[in-house]
């Protein structure tokens, strides 16, 4: 026990204290920060061009007002356009703007004229036919004699609110579901990367032992055992460091940056909205955004949490000691090692897809099972739990899952004790699948 | 007393059986040679021992009680292929290794203190192991494999990349260690310096041990009654009835005594014929010599 803890430590320190894992430890968290910061102010950038524009509107329609916008000015101009044509550059115009008649108030299209040498920039494109847009709108609401507030009436949004029938249940909104799959899909890609990442990690450390011939010193002093099982809870330590490190981190840079920046949702969304995207009501969706922050509070993340760390340490135990028994059977040649972990990456990539599939429809047979089937689970489970699932999955996918890394590191301890002593042997599955019975 | 001791040892790897029923007795403070040529069986023999692997059948005592898992707190095995941690520092990697050997970080560092400074190595203490030239790397190793001060020490091939200075720095800490009471089994194919080190030798070859004995005892059991004699003055006639003449060369001849003679007995007679002796030596085999016709014998 006193030498599994001596291995654990050393496997645990020597990483931790490694300078390339303090860099992209800190450095991950920091460097999501500044691409939000410096995509918002990309995002926000308008350029530092400001244009004056003359509007030539013969039958009054804009009704001599119209709002200047950023960097974006308007005059009004009794002038005809071919007057101005010649000489806009002199009066200070980049462009002139002409806004014909409205011939038949009953077209919902309507074609305005730019004259300039210039190009038309899509910013200035966008925001001029949004004012116009608005524009007309008014104006043709005052033509044909109808009333506003009527009008506005007819622009019905329709939600569906899901209503839990058993007693005592969450009352959730309609945005849960979409929320909880937004989380998912995150939970379960972040499981797939830890999974091959800290994996290999631990392969590639069984491999280094073994090619530097340490391995022969170290199993004179401890068991094979004690050596791989020690690898892993090292390693698995320092994922699981890194794991809580960036969930403090990000999360708190995040909102550092939000406040340095001064970034408000309404202001991303308004953006969204002159780049033409979506035509989303500027308040709306500011309610949208405080209900989908209520409904992520909403989610019991004192449960999610720790249910999440226990996938993760359980995918990580099953697959790493797998990827330890593959290294240990390995030689220096780096051809041979994609046909060994071949059969591990395999399910870790099955189980992505099948995470994505899973998130369009988490209570399918599909993703009852393979959130119970321990190869898969680690990272499909991982995807359904913010969805709300029965507790007696939860449980069973557990006790799977526990089950199958106790066998897992059995096995894989079986085939790593005859493996690191192997030299200069071209392994095959068959091999590998003898090793299990040989009596060391 | 033994301080170990192997009876009928046997272990098969799939179809190559590769220690076939190894029984022999090391005495306590013995300098014991394991030799054979390769492939013999020594590497899987010094697996049993060591616990890294299990024997078949058979039985190893260690110090008189068979081995189990606390038995590798009490050896000190260097393999023949070298390897340290390259990356980590060399007082780290050895306070590491001697305290997976059962010491504690205080002890283990006061052992490793002394033997910097007995190799005059205390600056290396914080440096990395890819740093060190191949030799500093073994001095290291060899640290580490006694730094416990194991009961019995396992070297295989300890001397192989050494330059011939430090092969004698480690050779007198050899010696040290084993007349402070340390057991040594040193396997190598070095007949030299086993013949130099060793007080007995086991000779295996396709796993089974072809000859054992200390090296006074064996090398009389090959030796051919050869003497070598140098003189001067002129040989009597009948020097034949003492033995068969091998060879001569000017003042010198080699020859083979007739087993009922006495070793006195030729230069006995030389001497009553007023030959001058210059010199006059038994020729033995060289445990080189024995090993060859062993090995051979068995193929």
């Amino acid at each position: 026990m006193n030498k599994l803890w001596l291995i654990i430590k050393r496997e645990y320190l020597t990483r931790v204290k490694k300078r390339s894992f303090i860099l992209t430890t800190l450095l991950t968290p920091l460097g999501i920060g500044l691409l939000m910061v410096v995509a918002t102010l990309l995002m926000t950038y308008e350029g530092d061009e400001s244009n004056t524009v003359a509007i030539v509107d013969p039958s009054n329609i804009l009704n001599e007002t119209i709002a200047d916008g950023n960097n974006l000015y308007f005059k009004f101009e009794n002038r005809s356009v071919d007057e101005l044509k010649s000489n806009y550059k002199e009066l200070g115009y980049d462009g002139i703007v002409l806004v014909p008649k409205v011939e038949n108030l009953k077209t919902t299209d309507f074609t305005s004229f730019y004259y300039s040498d210039g190009k038309l920039s899509p910013n200035l494109q966008s925001s001029l036919s949004s004012k116009l847009r608005d524009a007309i709108r008014e104006y043709k609401i005052v033509q044909l004699g109808l009333d506003k507030e009527e009008l506005d009436a007819l622009r019905t949004k329709v939600s569906i609110d899901p209503e839990p029938i058993e007693e005592g249940a969450q009352d959730e909104s309609s945005m849960a579901s979409g929320i909880a799959a937004g989380i998912g899909g995150f939970m379960g890609f972040f499981m797939y990367f830890a999974v091959f990442f800290y994996g290999m990690m631990v392969m590639r450390s069984v491999m280094e032992e073994k090619t530097s011939r340490i391995v022969e010193v170290m199993i004179s002093s401890v068991k094979p055992f004690q050596l791989m099982l020690g690898k892993i809870i090292g390693v698995g330590a320092v994922g699981l460091t890194q794991l809580i490190i960036w969930a403090i981190l990000i999360p708190g840079i995040t909102m550092l940056a939000t406040m340095i920046m001064g970034i408000d949702p309404d202001q991303q969304l308004e953006m969204a909205q002159n780049s033409g995207a979506a035509q989303i009501d500027v308040e709306e969706s500011t309610a949208m955004i405080y209900q989908a922050m209520e409904e992520i509070g909403n989610l019991n993340w004192f449960i999610l949490i720790p249910l999440f760390i226990v996938f993760f340490l359980g995918g990580f135990f099953l697959y790493a000691s797998l990827f330890a028994a593959v290294g240990s059977a390995m030689s220096d040649d780096l051809g041979e090692s994609q046909s060994l972990t071949l059969p591990i990456t395999i399910p870790v990539i099955l189980a992505l897809y099948i995470m994505m599939a899973v998130i369009r429809s988490p209570n399918s047979s599909l993703a009852v099972w393979s959130s119970i089937f321990p190869l898969f689970s680690p990272i499909v489970m991982p995807a359904r739990m913010a969805m709300g699932i029965p507790t007696w999955q939860i449980i069973v996918s557990i006790v799977v899952l526990v089950a199958s890394v106790v066998f897992f590191i059995w096995l894989s301890g079986r085939i790593y004790r005859v493996g690191i002593l192997m030299y200069g042997k071209k392994v095959s599955f068959k091999e590998l699948g003898k090793w299990l019975f040989y009596k060391v | 007393m033994e301080i170990l001791k192997l009876v009928d040892v046997t272990k098969q790897y799939d179809k190559k059986l590769a220690v076939d029923k190894v029984s022999f007795d090391m005495p306590k403070g013995c300098i014991f040679g394991l030799l054979g040529p390769n492939g013999a069986g020594k590497t899987s023999l010094i697996r049993i021992i060591t616990t890294i692997t299990g024997a078949d059948t058979g039985t190893v005592y260690l110090d008189g009680t068979p081995i189990d898992s606390d038995t590798p707190s009490h050896i000190g095995y260097m393999p023949e292929e070298r390897g340290l941690y390259k990356k980590m520092k060399v007082g780290e990697q050895l306070m590491y290794l001697a305290q997976l050997k059962g010491l504690s970080a205080r002890v283990a560092r006061e052992k490793i203190m002394h033997w910097f400074e007995k190799f005059d190595i205390l600056p290396w203490w914080d440096k990395k192991i890819e740093e060190l030239s191949k030799g500093m790397q073994q001095k290291i190793q060899f640290i580490s494999t006694v730094v416990h001060e194991p009961k019995l020490l396992i070297l295989d091939e300890p001397f192989s990349g050494l330059d011939p200075l430090n092969t004698n720095l480690i050779k007198d800490e050899i010696r040290k260690l084993n007349q402070a009471g340390s057991s040594i089994i040193f396997s190598t194919h070095r007949m030299e310096q086993v013949e130099e080190i060793c007080e007995r030798i086991i000779l295996i070859d396709n796993g089974q041990k072809i000859l054992e004995g200390t090296v006074a005892d064996i090398k009389d059991q090959f030796k051919e009654n050869l003497f070598e004699i140098q003189y001067e003055g002129a040989l009597p006639e009948d020097l034949n009835n003492y033995g068969t003449m091998k060879s001569s060369s000017g003042n010198s001849f080699v020859i083979k005594k007739m087993p009922d003679q006495q070793n006195n007995s030729i230069l006995q007679y030389l001497i009553d014929n007023d030959v001058r002796i210059r010199a006059y030596n038994e020729i033995l085999p060289s445990l080189n010599e024995i090993f060859i016709r062993q090995v051979e014998a068995q193929s």
